[in-house]
């Protein structure tokens, strides 16, 4: 039966003064009625526009219609057939840019909350369903796979159901990549990262964590000494950009890289953790994406009034919608069209405080991006004893730097075309390594896309 | 999970460990580190590899007993197990074409500098080693050093052991009777930074070996950044070493002491098995 109402049912959240000083996960998800009243919002247009909007053709309204049915168990196979995460993607997806763009229900009113139905039928599917262990059929090719991400993740998984021999490596002492160090608990539980790194163990992937590709063996030597027919690069791109500005090198300084990973993969927040964390009375983040977000979402739970300092105006955040009234909820600041000049600090190179310029917005830039501008003599200072960079990241450097042949492009990201593959023979990659910085879904796609063109390259060898 | 196999403590502060970890063991060399964890909730902390034995599978660590993470793995017995031990990380010594060096250690740097002075000495070339410490207590590897090097000199601030004061001395006198092709200078960052203005005179080129704070070592959180001829470079990808006369040495100082107060703390909390050597 067609739902009409405008405007998507509410997600319960924690309570935003509760949550300020807890990790727990702050959106709580549908429950089984309200799961199939959203569902029931869908028009079950023709066209099916929302599945343009997503970089894996989940079969949206397909699962929906499921959902509504009441079949919650269908709806998980029906989204399982494409996303290798949906639990993830369905929490973390920026879907208001992807298919919940494309709705037709938010022409009038709000689209209908796809990724909150992915997130209701992939919770279902964990909590019900048991889980088979059949190993698939062993086809005898050996696969090696660098990283962890979801690329990494996501191409091993569709390796292992092919029958392929996986091995994971992972510099980290935890499987992962951001889901596990960089996107905190209380925006995705780490429990849930951890289950789907367990459903790739129990297809028989083996995970060697600590193991840096580069230094302890090269790409190349993981074909030649360890018998690797093809390599996938799954690294990511975790180096953090900083701006190059007087001051950066002071204490209480950050990429938000560390600052996060010092929270969650070391888990600094713990009493009993041995990772210090600095925690800062008032924060200053400098950046407007999810990771800007996240961190500074994390400091105001370590107990700092924070603000975000962001040279665009609120329009043009690239965060997650959801994140940013979140983040907003929670009491943070935000001090837009502003530009750090300076870190002002101490005479014991103490941070104090963040030397400002205001921007203004002047003309659409090729991409259509107005790009701001600073007005002259608009200076400002902002106190801070904790700033954090989040200003974006590239592509890690060591599998570049060590990989003989290997083509890489301008800023450090590997080549690799449609279909993964590189300028190297059975070497594949995709995922942040290869496009930059950009999507869990994305580089899951790629994962699995590389997966596919690995089994091709496999046949065709023998 | 990785095993001690051997444990010997070489001065009050300073204990030599042997892990077994038969791949590092077989790609290590001269000049790169370890990351290692104690326990599931302890800290990544990264150590020098100060020797490698293939046949056993063994690499050798040495660390000087700071604060909390150092004294946990002072605590640890051959037999015990470490949970992690991630390596080689950073990129080896460069002693391409280098024919006479002098390589200067302080401290417990002396535990990263011999493994530069034996890669040199293997590769054919002079090796003039200059040892610093702050009293005779605290004196290792004298003898490691002395066998190898074709010149010797010991200090200690005291001068109850070697001669009295510090390194820079005896490597002036060297700088001034010879000339090398470079100086390597491993240690306390205060003692790097007057190595390096000690050796600017002579044009020598002169190879600092940085240890700042690390996480991650795969180039991933910045927080190693050092600042060296006014680029920011990472410390775990671009270095360890890098080139001591551009190296700003007073930045790198206040960072290193970015998580004091947290430390102390620490110790609180380990403070009965508390050794400290102020270097
Ligand atoms: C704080 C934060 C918040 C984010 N929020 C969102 C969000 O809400 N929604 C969204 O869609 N995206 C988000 N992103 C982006 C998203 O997480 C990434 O696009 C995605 O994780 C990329 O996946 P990947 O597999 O390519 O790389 P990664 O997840 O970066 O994984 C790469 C892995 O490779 C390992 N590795 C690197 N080098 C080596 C080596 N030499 N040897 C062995 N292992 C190596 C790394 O340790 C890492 O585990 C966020 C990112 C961050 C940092
Ligand atoms: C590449 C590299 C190689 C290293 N090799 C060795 C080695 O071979 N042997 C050895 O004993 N130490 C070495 N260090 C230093 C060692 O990592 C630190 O002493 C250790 O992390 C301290 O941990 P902790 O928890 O015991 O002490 P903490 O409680 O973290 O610190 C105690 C005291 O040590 C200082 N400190 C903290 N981290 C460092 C650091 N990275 N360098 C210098 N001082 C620090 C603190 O400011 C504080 O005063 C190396 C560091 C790097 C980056
Ligand atoms: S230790 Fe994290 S970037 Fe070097």
């Amino acid at each position: 039966m067609y739902d009409p109402r405008p405007t998507k049912y509410p997600m319960p959240v924690q309570d935003p003064e509760r949550r300020r000083n807890s990790f727990g996960e702050v959106a709580l998800g549908y429950d089984e009625e309200t799961a199939v009243k959203e569902a029931s919002r869908c028009l079950h247009c023709k066209a099916r526009p929302c599945m343009n909007g997503c970089p894996v053709s989940v079969r949206i309204p397909d699962f929906i219609a499921e959902i509504a049915a009441g079949n919650f168990e269908g709806a998980y196979g029906i989204i399982a057939e494409t996303s290798s995460l949906p639990a993830v993607c369905g929490r973390v997806c920026p879907q208001e840019k992807q298919c919940e763009k494309f709705c037709v229900r938010g022409g009038k009113g709000e689209p209908v909350g796809i990724g909150r139905l992915e997130r209701f039928a992939a919770d279902y599917h964990y909590a019900h369903a048991k889980e088979g262990t059949d190993l698939p059929a062993r086809n005898g090719h050996r696969v090696a796979v660098v990283g962890s991400g979801p690329a990494g993740l996501a191409c091993a998984g569709e390796l292992a159901k092919r029958g392929c021999e996986v091995t994971v490596f992972e510099a980290l002492h935890e499987a992962g990549g951001v889901l596990m160090y960089g996107i905190p608990e209380f925006r995705l539980p780490k429990e849930i990262v951890e289950r789907e790194i367990g459903r790739l163990r129990s297809l028989g992937v083996k995970i060697e964590t600590d193991s840096v590709i580069g230094r302890l063996y090269t790409v190349e030597e993981l074909k030649t000494e360890l018998g690797f027919e093809a390599v996938f690069l799954g690294t990511g791109a975790g180096l953090p950009r900083f701006m190059g500005i007087k001051g950066e090198g002071a204490k209480g300084v950050f990429s938000a890289n560390e600052y996060l990973t010092r929270a969650n993969l070391m888990k600094a927040y713990e009493e009993d953790s041995e990772t210090p964390i600095y925690r800062g009375k008032r924060v200053a983040v400098v950046g407007g994406g999810n990771v800007a977000m996240d961190a500074a979402r994390m400091a105001r739970r370590l107990g700092a009034e924070v603000t975000i300092v962001y040279r665009r105006g609120m329009e043009e955040l690239p965060a997650r919608r959801e994140e940013v009234e979140h983040a907003k909820e929670e009491g943070i600041a935000f001090r837009l069209l502003a530009n750090p000049v300076e870190i002002l600090t101490d005479g014991d190179n103490n941070a104090i405080g963040l030397k400002c310029v205001e921007m203004e917005l002047g003309q659409p830039d090729g991409s259509g991006r107005r790009s701001p501008v600073a007005r002259v003599g608009s200076e400002f200072t902002i106190e801070a004893d904790c700033v954090i960079m989040a200003l974006g990241t590239s592509p890690n450097p060591l599998i570049r730097a060590t990989t003989e042949g290997l083509a890489t492009g301008p800023h450090g990201e590997i080549a690799a075309d449609e279909e993964g593959r590189t300028s190297l023979e059975g070497v594949f990659a995709g995922g942040d390594a290869v496009t930059g910085s950009a999507t869990v879904i994305l580089a899951m796609g790629a994962g699995k896309r590389a997966a596919e063109s690995i089994i091709r390259y496999l046949k065709g060898r023998k | 999970m990785v095993r001690i196999l051997t444990r010997r403590e070489l001065n009050p502060n300073v204990t030599m460990i042997e892990v077994e970890a038969p791949r590092i063991a077989e790609k290590a060399l001269a000049g790169q580190f370890v990351i290692l964890r104690v326990d599931g909730r302890g800290e990544r902390i990264p150590l020098t590899i100060a020797g490698t034995d293939r046949e056993r599978g063994a690499v050798a660590v040495i660390f000087q007993v700071v604060g909390g993470t150092t004294m946990a793995l002072n605590e640890k017995r051959a037999g015990d197990t470490l949970a992690d031990f991630v390596g080689p990380l950073g990129n080896p010594t460069d002693i391409a074409g280098v024919k006479k060096a002098v390589v200067v250690g302080g401290g417990v740097g002396c535990a990263i500098a011999l493994p530069v002075a034996r890669r040199l000495k293997e590769a054919g070339a002079a090796v003039h080693s200059v040892i610093g410490f702050r009293s005779k207590e605290f004196v290792i590897l004298a003898e490691e050093f002395r066998a190898l090097s074709d010149s010797f000199a010991v200090t200690t601030d005291d001068g109850i052991f070697g001669e009295r004061g510090n390194v820079c001395l005896p490597l002036k006198k060297l700088l001034e009777e010879e000339t090398f092709d470079a100086v390597y200078a491993i240690g306390p960052l205060p003692m790097m930074k007057f190595v390096a203005a000690a050796t600017e005179p002579y044009r020598v080129r002169t190879i600092a070996s940085m240890n700042p704070i690390m996480i991650d070592g795969t180039g991933m959180c910045g927080c190693c950044r050092v600042r060296v001829g006014g680029e920011m470079k990472f410390a775990c990808v671009d270095g360890p070493d890098f080139d001591a006369h551009k190296i700003d040495f007073d930045e790198a100082i206040a960072r290193n002491r970015a998580y004091l107060s947290f430390e102390a703390e620490a110790r609180e909390r380990h403070c009965n098995l508390y050794k400290k050597e102020n270097n």
